[in-house]
């Protein structure tokens, strides 16, 4: 049976199946006691029934200090001896301060120690820009994760598919970044209620077309579905793909879409150097090159910080009609309506 | 023979005392054939002895259990052996082999033996700290009775995540010795140079005990004060902070020619007077525990121990260059090249 559920909703929702499921799975975070972001609140809102603590006592929803290095290396630590934590780190700007146990430890401990180690943790964070919260809280931070081999990284853009892939990121026996874009927050679905998988590495297909692919990340999806449905409005055939999961990267999916459509954008709320658009470009380059018929094009924010007045950082993220223009530009057609 | 555990006295068995004295031995011709292999080009980049401080290494991990959880830093080799590991796997992993430990992923500095506890050496100081506070969390949460100990230097002292461990540690009550082994030099800088007051006393800060062995070169001053803390845990009662005084014997590692002789030689000299196999070895016969024979004999056993290891570590073979790509994952996929 499905029902309403908003993005936050949804993760709430795989989140409290998951500690249904398994004494093993723990909640750690700033600030999960008090249901602060919604997802540790066991309805559909904050109130409904009462939330984790209540359900699940302080053993396993434990308020952490302000400290991301203990944090994400306990959190490692106690998955590498027999627990499956699930850590909240509220905003992506903040994994910075973890960044040696992400990158010395629990990307490289299992392979360092000969496949000794198995490290079952989610590391859960919230891409808070669009917000007007300035420079310190709106990173986009995947791309710098993607280029650590042994972390697997999901950028789920839709309330069914947070759901899906956090319960297969909690599953996985490897550690998974979960990248959350608040501008999806608002976003409400049907979605399932029943428990229910999404597998890692397996995009999803948006729109179906034939005259050009748009690959869209995470924030960018629903403005490049808008772009579409413009261009589809016009008589252009789009086939909107969203890969969800950075890594393992569904580059088959992408692969396919690009060999039928000769044509690709990107839409990557990233920075444009080194990000996830340009990682899918280089593999579309390299695996797909004879079926381009046009150059492909990029459409991120640009390589800066991000200011905080909204008459400064609306225009700096891809938007639909910044990637419907990109679509136009790579399609031969005339710029302007 | 009985030993003074806090306000407890424990009767410490003739084969226990045996035993923590084979293990000293273990680490330091372990060590001294690794010094050797590296010098002879039979051990590819570089090693980082124990020798001089078996006492410390070996009195904090027999006051662990065999099934309790251990993390360690560079200075790596006598972790593992002090917490009860084989030879012959470890020598294989300096030498590159496919039957070290780490079947050739880790290397020198990043020994683990999971079955015997040892949840990785780091060469990364400080590093590790906050893993053995999650194995501690695992501990806690899980309510099995494990307590865990991270070894590492005065260096790592002065490292934030200690600091944010024993925070953790503190508010939560973990089972976590946190154990400085204070050799007084940070490769060439002198500690108290680099330290701001006792590091022992920096456990007040967070409300748990702090104790200061000034006499590590003691296996039974050791073992007694680390006894103590890991009852302490095992109880319930939290973390402690140990600051153990003690001192190598060889160069920080092996190989590495400095032009300035940082270490006084008179301070040297008195310190390679204290050697911790021998003090203990007069223990053991002031207190008739065993005879010269016997502890000859121990002596001769891990001579052949560590010949044995060492014909292991030559007769087994390198690893397939295709494992290069294994243990990334557990579920793996393609790794593009």
């Amino acid at each position: 049976m499905k029902t309403m559920m908003s993005y936050l909703g949804a993760i709430g929702a795989a989140q409290r199946e998951a500690m249904d499921a398994d004494e093993r799975v723990i909640i750690i975070g700033e600030d999960v006691e008090a249901n602060v972001y919604g997802t540790t609140g066991a309805g559909k809102s904050r109130a409904a029934e009462g939330d984790f603590l209540q359900r699940y006592g302080r053993n396993r929803i434990r308020n952490t200090p302000i400290s991301e290095e203990i944090i994400v290396g306990a959190a490692a630590g106690a998955a590498m001896t027999g627990l499956r934590p699930i850590v909240d780190l509220s905003y992506s700007s903040f994994t910075y301060l973890a960044m040696d146990q992400f990158v010395n430890q629990i990307a490289k401990n299992r392979y360092m120690f000969g496949g000794q180690a198995s490290i079952p943790v989610v590391f859960r964070s919230a891409m808070f820009y669009g917000l007007n919260t300035g420079a310190h809280h709106s990173d986009r931070p995947y791309p710098m994760y993607m280029n650590v081999p042994g972390l697997k990284i999901i950028a789920p853009a839709s309330p069914s598919d947070a759901k899906g892939l956090l319960r297969s990121a909690i599953d996985s026996d490897d550690p998974v970044l979960s990248f959350e874009a608040c501008p999806l927050w608002p976003m409400k679905e049907e979605v399932e209620e029943d428990e229910y998988r999404i597998p890692l590495g397996v995009g999803r297909t948006l729109r179906e077309g034939s005259d050009i692919t748009i690959v869209a990340v995470s924030g960018s999806v629903p403005e490049a579905v808008a772009a579409a449905d413009q261009l589809i409005a016009e008589g252009v055939s789009v086939e909107v793909f969203d890969p969800r999961t950075l890594v393992p990267m569904d580059v088959e999916g992408i692969m396919k879409s690009v060999s039928k459509t000769g044509r690709l954008v990107i839409a990557d709320p990233a920075h444009k150097t080194c990000g996830a658009a340009a990682e899918i470009s280089a593999l579309v380059a390299e695996h797909a090159f004879d079926a381009l018929r046009a150059p492909i094009k990029r459409v991120t924010t640009p390589d800066m910080q991000i200011p905080f007045s909204p008459a400064l950082e609306k225009q700096l993220y891809p938007n639909r009609d910044s990637i419907a223009a990109a679509a136009r530009a790579v399609l031969g057609l005339k710029v302007s309506q | 023979m009985m030993a003074k555990v806090g306000m407890m006295t424990v009767e410490l068995s003739k084969e226990f005392l045996l035993e923590a004295q084979r293990r000293m031995i273990r680490i330091r011709l372990f060590d001294e054939r690794a010094s050797k292999m590296v010098k002879r080009g039979q051990i590819p980049g570089t090693v980082h002895t124990s020798i001089g401080q078996e006492a410390q290494v070996v009195g904090a991990c027999m006051a662990l259990g065999d099934s309790d959880y251990m993390t360690g830093n560079h200075r790596s080799h006598g972790h593992p052996i002090g917490k009860g590991s084989p030879l012959a796997p470890l020598m294989a992993e300096l030498v590159g082999k496919a039957t070290g430990i780490c079947k050739g992923k880790g290397g020198s500095l990043h020994l683990a033996d999971f079955s015997v506890g040892s949840l990785g050496e780091s060469g990364i100081v400080g590093s590790s700290i906050p893993i053995a506070t999650g194995a501690a969390l695992s501990s806690k949460v899980l309510n099995n009775g494990k307590v865990s100990l991270a070894f590492f230097g005065d260096g790592a002292a002065n490292q934030g995540n200690l600091y944010e461990s024993m925070n953790m540690a503190g508010i939560w009550d973990l089972p976590v010795i946190f154990l400085c082994e204070n050799n007084l030099y940070a490769l060439s800088t002198p500690a108290h140079t680099v330290t701001s007051g006792v590091i022992a006393d920096r456990a007040a800060g967070f409300n748990i005990p702090g104790v200061r062995v000034e006499n590590g070169q003691d296996f039974i001053n050791v073992f007694t004060a680390v006894k103590e803390a890991v009852d302490r845990a095992r109880r319930g009662e939290g973390p402690s902070l140990i600051e153990v005084v003690t001192y190598r014997f060889n160069e920080h590692s092996e190989g590495l020619r400095l032009g300035v002789d940082y270490r006084d030689a008179k301070e040297k000299e008195e310190w390679l007077a204290k050697d911790p196999i021998v003090i203990f070895r007069n223990y053991l016969l002031a207190e008739g525990v065993a005879t010269e024979a016997e502890l000859d004999a121990i002596h001769a056993a891990v001579e052949a121990e560590v010949e044995d290891a060492f014909e292991f570590s030559q007769s087994s073979p390198f690893p397939d260059p295709s494992t290069a790509f294994d243990d990334l994952y557990t579920e793996p996929f393609e790794v593009y090249a």
